[in-house]
């Protein structure tokens, strides 16, 4: 057995803890997880079915937490995993898996499969199985700061063009103000227009807020490669700027796993709870709304319709913030078939945006959005997720489909009313 | 051996050995599983109205969203035998005056003809579960020699029960015998096999239940 591989199962070995044992003892192979699977329902491939992704974990599990499976492999009688396997699996745990955790939702015995996919996904990366494009992302990440190789400066332009376009000062390092705002790379590179919407929204609102030089980045590759350590540091990095600057609150920005790593894994990274709130933008701006502190005027007459971005919904308990703000802004607002925490993947999350040899088949994914589009009648499409909207805009772009895609927090931005 | 003989052996002997190794291997079963236990979580939890682990033990037995019309059999045939096992167990006179005998506790049984018929039922239903296991391309991925055996282990015993009281096939001594012994089979195997499902759904569901209540969702 190679020492990467020894490495690799002895931490599978490590991540399986008694809902793992449960889940993997409970299953009863009924298949019903493969129908809650964009990347099963899409291609009619049995091999995507999401308890099939995870044999090398259940095997590990077998193997050295039950008895009888101990004894077998004492025997002789049971079948080790291999490096090659585990080789075989990097496309079904990593290219065929967003991590958006629909199958969970509907195991009849209800096991909790995302959970296990990013587990197994700990063993993989540190066994050498992880995919190229994620691989050089984390690099990116540890060592740039951003997996996108975003740095400092680069921020520094788009700061200046936003200051410039809307007139509104970009604040940077300021001790003591109420919140810290981050950005995922996708924003500055892509969508710099966020960073604008963010400063309308503040400065209406009366609030003081931040950017912060040391870390300004949200996205966590660390979480969508599956390696705690480096996501444990990305973290840790936006902890000691929130810390240093000693903000009340820090905004996670329109990217659902940016939003999953801070607010739900990182302090389970860090070993320790934080000394601020973490918010996502739309909590943010969903309770200004309540507050009376977010004014708006007119409305999209266009019909429009929402893609829930699995992070930030099923996966982040975001769930009625993106309704409320755009029946604030929309009359022609319509939800798509399976909307809120059943929604449908772009296809694009967990990762897989970042896999190249992945794209083919999340194109073929992307079928369901495009159907559930399609019913719709929508002409404009609303996201609250950088990354969804990169990836809704490449799928539109590769059927042929004229239905611009716009962020939530800019659609607000709009429609403030002027000169207050 | 004659079929005397052999119904007083799986009667006594074989019943004996059949509960004790039903019990303390279930008894392993959950202790191997649950005493791995799990990290606490350390994110502050977001608190939802109908998000727990235990509206999640509950709810998981309706069909999700979207589900129903995608594996309608699935769901329909599922409710049948699992409803139709539950109550030929458990509402059967002579099965109740078993537990009677084992346990002291007894409570009202359904007339012989409804048992009869949901025995009808439940062996046509878990019929149409074997072949859809068969025929469709997921299930049939999935499936391994213990799905199959798992499958037979649980038809047996309804089978055998449902000739017995019909004086079918063979002598009602020689067909409670072999009743019993796969009942005593079906026992013995259910720790160590998916039937596990039986106790550690529960938990499986409310683990998932809890962990996305602690987000707000309702799962």
């Amino acid at each position: 057995m190679s020492a990467s591989l020894q490495k690799g199962i002895s931490v599978l070995k490590e991540v399986i803890d008694a809902p793992i044992a449960s889940y993997f003892s409970s299953c009863v192979h009924c298949g019903l997880c493969a129908e809650a699977c964009l990347f099963y329902t899409e291609t009619g491939d049995p091999k995507y079915t999401p308890i099939h992704k995870l044999e090398p974990l259940r095997r590990v599990y077998q193997q050295e937490y039950t008895l009888l499976g101990r004894l077998a492999k004492m025997l002789g009688l049971s079948k080790p995993v291999t490096d090659e396997e585990l080789e075989e699996w990097k496309p079904l745990v990593y290219d065929s898996c967003t991590l958006c955790g629909r199958c969970s939702m509907v195991c009849p015995v209800g096991n909790d499969l995302v959970y296990m996919v990013r587990r197994l996904r700990e063993g993989m990366a540190i066994s050498g199985h992880a995919p190229d494009g994620l691989i050089d992302a984390s690099k990116r990440a540890v060592e740039i700061g951003s997996p996108m190789g975003v740095r400092l400066p680069a921020l520094k332009v788009q700061m200046g063009h936003v200051q410039k376009e809307i007139g509104i000062e970009i604040p940077l390092d300021v001790a003591g103000a109420e919140y810290m705002v981050l950005m995922s790379s996708m924003e500055i590179i892509n969508f710099p227009e966020y960073l604008g919407a963010v400063a309308k929204i503040m400065k209406q609102a009366g609030k003081s807020w931040t950017l912060c030089s040391e870390a300004f980045e949200a996205t966590n590759s660390g979480i969508q490669i599956g390696v705690s350590d480096i996501a444990g540091v990305l973290v840790q990095r936006i902890v000691d700027g929130a810390e240093k600057l000693k903000v009340k609150t820090v905004i996670s920005p329109e990217c659902g796993h940016a939003y999953t790593a801070l607010r739900w894994e990182g302090p389970n990274l860090i070993g320790r709870p934080y000394t601020f709130n973490v918010l996502h933008i739309l909590e943010v701006l969903d309770g200004f709304r309540s507050q009376g502190l977010l004014k708006t005027s007119g409305f999209e007459d266009t019909l429009l319709t929402f893609h829930d971005p699995c992070q930030l919904v099923r996966r982040g308990g975001v769930l009625e913030q993106p309704r409320n703000l755009l029946n604030l802004v929309a009359k022609n607002f319509v939800e798509t078939s399976d909307p809120g925490k059943m929604n449908w993947c772009c296809g694009g999350g967990g990762g897989v945006s970042a896999i190249e040899e992945a794209q083919e088949l999340r194109f073929a994914a992307f079928k369901i959005k495009k159907s559930q589009l399609e019913e719709t009648g929508a002409k404009t499409l609303v996201t609250a997720c950088a990354n969804c909207r990169i990836v809704l805009e490449e799928g539109l772009e590769h059927y042929q489909m004229d239905i611009p895609v716009v962020g939530l927090t800019e659609m607000i931005a709009d429609h403030l009313t002027e000169g207050e | 051996m004659n079929d005397l003989l052999f119904l007083t052996w799986v009667r006594s002997t074989g019943l004996d050995i059949a509960i004790g190794i039903f019990v303390l291997g279930t008894l392993w079963r959950l202790f191997e599983i649950y005493s791995l236990g799990r990290k606490p979580d350390l994110a502050v939890p977001r608190h939802r109205a109908g998000a727990s682990g235990l509206h999640t033990m509950f709810r998981r037995s309706i069909p999700p969203p979207g589900m129903f019309k995608r594996s309608a059999i699935s769901y329909v045939a599922g409710y049948v035998f699992h409803i139709g096992l539950a109550v030929i167990v458990f509402l059967f006179a002579q099965h109740i005056k078993l537990i009677q005998e084992l346990t002291g506790l007894s409570w009202p049984g359904l007339p012989s003809q409804f048992i009869d018929a949901t025995a009808v039922v439940t062996l046509a239903t878990m019929l149409l579960v074997l072949v859809e296991r068969i025929n469709k391309p997921v299930k049939r991925f999935l499936s391994t020699f213990e799905d199959y055996a798992a499958w037979a282990l649980t038809f047996l015993p309804v089978m055998t029960g449902y000739l017995a009281t019909k004086h079918l096939l063979l002598s009602y001594t020689w067909m409670l015998a072999l009743h019993i012994l796969s009942v005593e089979l079906l026992l013995i195997f259910l720790p160590f096999t998916k039937l596990i499902h039986v106790f550690t759904l529960w938990g499986s569901r409310w683990y998932n239940g809890d962990a996305n209540a602690k987000k707000g969702v309702p799962v």
